[in-house]
């Protein structure tokens, strides 16, 4: 049986989770995922334009509970302010990838005109490899893994999706909001 | 006013006119413990701080205030663990403070330190470790609020030594200013119009009271609801008494140990009005057999609970009381109701309730057996029997404590409650130990009730050094154990699950001595063998109120409680008393 496991499969959903800046936060949300036996597949997180709250975006794999009982569990935490999923099609999405590909000299120039289509930089060479860094969003960071693993991998990481809510282009809410 | 951390705290404390503190001092809360000398609040100085936290539970229960326990920082907080987890379970408000090594050695594995709000992470509603004395008055306050509003719940609050001493400009908030804490209070009135039409059309319903009703002092609306509707309730162990068992649609309380009425009704109802109550896997049994013909009416006032186990066809989110009230408000609003429906179902359940009742063998064995150890006489006294005479004996609004076992689930089963928070016991975590602390807890909170304990023997010893608490603090709390000289609820599962191989479950009738232990302690201390014996030995407890009174009544180990739903059996499985076997062979033919 195949299974998607890809992000932004079935398994994946993304939450962005609104939280207050305390210390002691983040064991929180953690804490409360490892004690119920939810599993988290990526988090994020970083402080907001307001510094009371940071914001958490959490991939949660919803395979081991359903996300209606993750999101109503994560929100009788005090700390937490707002909950909101963010579905791919409504949101959004990236991530930043890091990632040292092994290349011959041979090879070198395939690589990094890969590295030019993704839009990707390269961020050190050395002898043997060289390490790029691609942002953009989460499917696209997939293919790039994807087209690299040939050539061998020889380090990477993955900062976790972060998203936000698509804007509203409609004219007439667009009106509004100016007005 | 300038005050320092330590006296900002215990005034902040009786801002929230907090009257009790159970506690024990230790290096770290020392600063606090200063002020507490020339503060009005009664201090009881406990033996160890599991007690603590469970007499500060014992308060909630029986008051319905608030418990507060204060204890130093490392041994002292990791003691008082137990107690948080099982008010977390119960849902008790529970403020505890803990002392805590200095900010600047924090981290370093200082003397006595500990990871406290780490470690109660997971058993606290919410922590605070505060860095500023200044923050003292303002987490109080929240501490308070999170505590016992929404879902009630246990709090900590971490104090490290330095904030205690460091001064702060005094002030007392307004309110409190939490983005994150916004517990629902009333009910959607489109929910409740559901919910009333299902309640109208339902021809086999039952509601399904749970701990909620007493949280959300909902009894008399419960009652309201029921003389409205005429459906039957049945009364969880955490809602024994919300109800009254003397009430004609009182089905008593169902799951594992409860009894066949209504545990039958609820498999065989078409309909569920969970009030309060949680579905937890001793009611249910098997959850895929569970009541499968039943809609189900969930009303919570915590979200993550609806659905969690079953899915309603109605969820009302909402503290208990507010949903009842609109309830019955929306049902009167159409005019007299028609209960003619629910006869055919009311005289099953009285059939069922007449022929299957609590029951136990009450002829005693015509020979005392040789007991395990080969050295004594088995003793013939029926535990059940104890507990239906101490309900004889004491007054309707007596306090009942239990621990946990066998004791709790026949002091469940053959006590009559009359009125709500009379009842106290550990329901969620199944708290050994459990009895003593918490009935001190309740009688310092409830002075005028009598408050009696049954415990069992296994139970007993994990808790009663504070009886000494109980004397020195002229507490006079009476505790009766049921001395099956067992583990007697892990007996019974050897006997029946385990081909009666009884592994580690002995533990002697004469040891400890508990007349002497109970003397030892300033207690009186009684021993009861005989049926004869019971009847004045609980009268000669009664007349006793300068000090605590501890009856060591030697019963049948090997008494069975029945019925029972084996763990993950359905509910359809349910096992009855051997007297009523041939019975149900009968029926069911």
């Amino acid at each position: 049986m195949t299974q998607d496991y890809r992000p932004g499969g079935p398994r994946h959903r993304l939450l962005s989770v609104l939280v207050e800046n305390k210390s002691g936060v983040l064991a929180r949300v953690a804490g409360l995922f490892s004690r119920r036996g939810y599993n988290i597949f990526s988090l994020a997180v970083a402080p907001t334009d307001d510094e009371r709250f940071s914001r958490i975006s959490i991939v949660v794999d919803v395979e081991s509970s359903p996300l209606e009982q993750v999101v109503a569990q994560l929100d009788k935490l005090i700390n937490i302010v707002e909950i909101v999923e963010l579905h791919p099609d409504e949101a959004r999405e990236a991530e930043l990838l890091l990632v040292s590909v092994t290349t011959d000299a041979s090879q070198r120039s395939q690589v990094i005109q890969l590295v030019g289509v993704f839009a990707g930089r390269i961020v050190d060479v050395g002898q043997d490899a060289i390490t790029v860094m691609v942002a953009g969003a989460p499917d696209l960071l997939d293919d790039f893994e994807s087209l690299m693993r040939p050539y061998g991998i020889a380090g990477i990481q993955r900062t976790g999706r972060i998203a936000l809510p698509k804007l509203d282009t409609s004219a007439s809410t667009a009106t509004a909001n100016i007005a | 006013m300038e005050l320092t951390g330590a006296q900002a705290l215990v005034k902040s404390l009786e801002m929230q006119e907090v009257e009790v503190i159970f506690g024990l001092p230790g290096g770290a809360i020392l600063p606090v413990y200063d002020p507490i000398i020339d503060s009005p609040i009664r201090h009881i100085l406990v033996r160890h701080e599991q007690g603590a936290g469970h007499m500060a539970e014992g308060y909630a229960h029986a008051t319905g205030r608030p418990g507060v326990a204060m204890v130093t920082s490392g041994p002292g907080a990791t003691n008082i663990v137990t107690a948080l987890a099982d008010a977390y379970m119960d849902s008790i408000p529970l403020v505890c403070v803990t002392g805590q090594v200095a900010t600047s050695s924090i981290g370093t594995d200082a003397f006595q330190e500990s990871d406290t709000t780490g470690i109660t992470l997971g058993v606290t509603k919410h922590n605070w470790l505060v860095t500023d004395a200044a923050d003292i008055p303002r987490i109080v306050r929240e501490a308070f609020h999170i505590a016992t509003t929404g879902r009630p719940g246990p709090v900590l609050i971490d104090i490290p030594k330095d904030v205690a001493t460091s001064t702060m400009d005094w002030y007392w908030p307004d309110g409190v200013d939490l983005p994150g804490y916004h517990p629902p209070s009333q009910p959607d009135p489109a929910a409740i119009h559901a919910a009333a039409e299902l309640l109208l059309a339902a021809e086999r319903p039952v509601i399904y009271a749970g701990g909620g009703i007493l949280k959300s002092r909902a009894s008399k609306t419960l009652r309201d609801l029921v003389d409205l509707t005429g459906i039957p309730v049945v009364t969880t162990l955490m809602a024994r008494g919300a109800f009254p068992d003397s009430h004609p649609l009182c089905l008593g309380m169902p799951g594992m140990h409860g009894n066949y009425t209504a545990v039958t009704a609820m498999q065989q109802a078409d309909l569920l009005v969970a009030l309060g109550s949680r579905f937890d896997d001793r009611v249910t049994g098997k959850v895929s057999a569970f009541a499968p013909r039943a809609k189900v009416i969930h009303v919570d006032i915590d979200k993550a609970e609806i659905g969690k186990v079953r899915r309603p066809e109605v969820a009302i989110l909402a503290d208990c009381r507010l949903a009842i009230e609109a309830l019955v408000e929306s049902l009167s609003a159409s005019g007299p109701l028609d209960k003619g429906r629910l006869e055919p179902w009311i005289a099953t359940l009285s059939k069922w309730q007449a022929e299957y009742p609590y029951t136990y063998d009450r002829s005693e064995p015509e020979q005392a057996e040789v007991t395990a150890n080969g050295t004594g006489r088995r003793p013939t006294l029926k535990p059940q029997f104890v507990i239906e005479r101490l309900r004889a004996l004491t007054p309707p609004d007596t306090i009942l404590v239990s621990g946990v076992g066998q004791h709790q689930m026949w002091a469940s089963q053959h006590w009559a409650f009359e009125y709500p928070n009379t009842w106290i016991n550990s329901g969620g975590l199944g708290t050994m130990g459990f009895a003593v602390p918490a009935a001190i807890g309740a009688k310092v909170g409830r002075p005028d009730r009598m408050v009696w304990a049954v415990d069992g023997d296994g139970c007993f010893q994990m808790t009663a050094q504070e009886l000494a608490t109980a004397t020195a603090e002229k507490i006079p709390v009476k505790i009766a154990i049921l001395n099956n000289a067992y583990l007697g609820m892990v007996r019974q599962w050897q006997h029946m699950f385990y081909e009666e191989r009884y592994s580690e479950v002995y533990l002697s009738p004469d040891l400890p001595d508990y007349v002497g232990w109970a003397e030892a302690m300033g207690c009186v201390g009684l021993r009861v063998e005989t049926k004869d014996e019971v009847g004045p030995a609980i009268e000669k407890a009664n007349g006793i109120d300068d000090k605590p009174v501890v009856i060591d009544f030697r019963t049948d180990s090997m008494e069975h409680v029945f019925p029972m739903v084996p763990a993950g059996a359905s509910n359809d499985d349910i096992v009855v008393h051997p007297s009523q076997r041939l019975r149900e062979s009968e029926v069911s033919q």
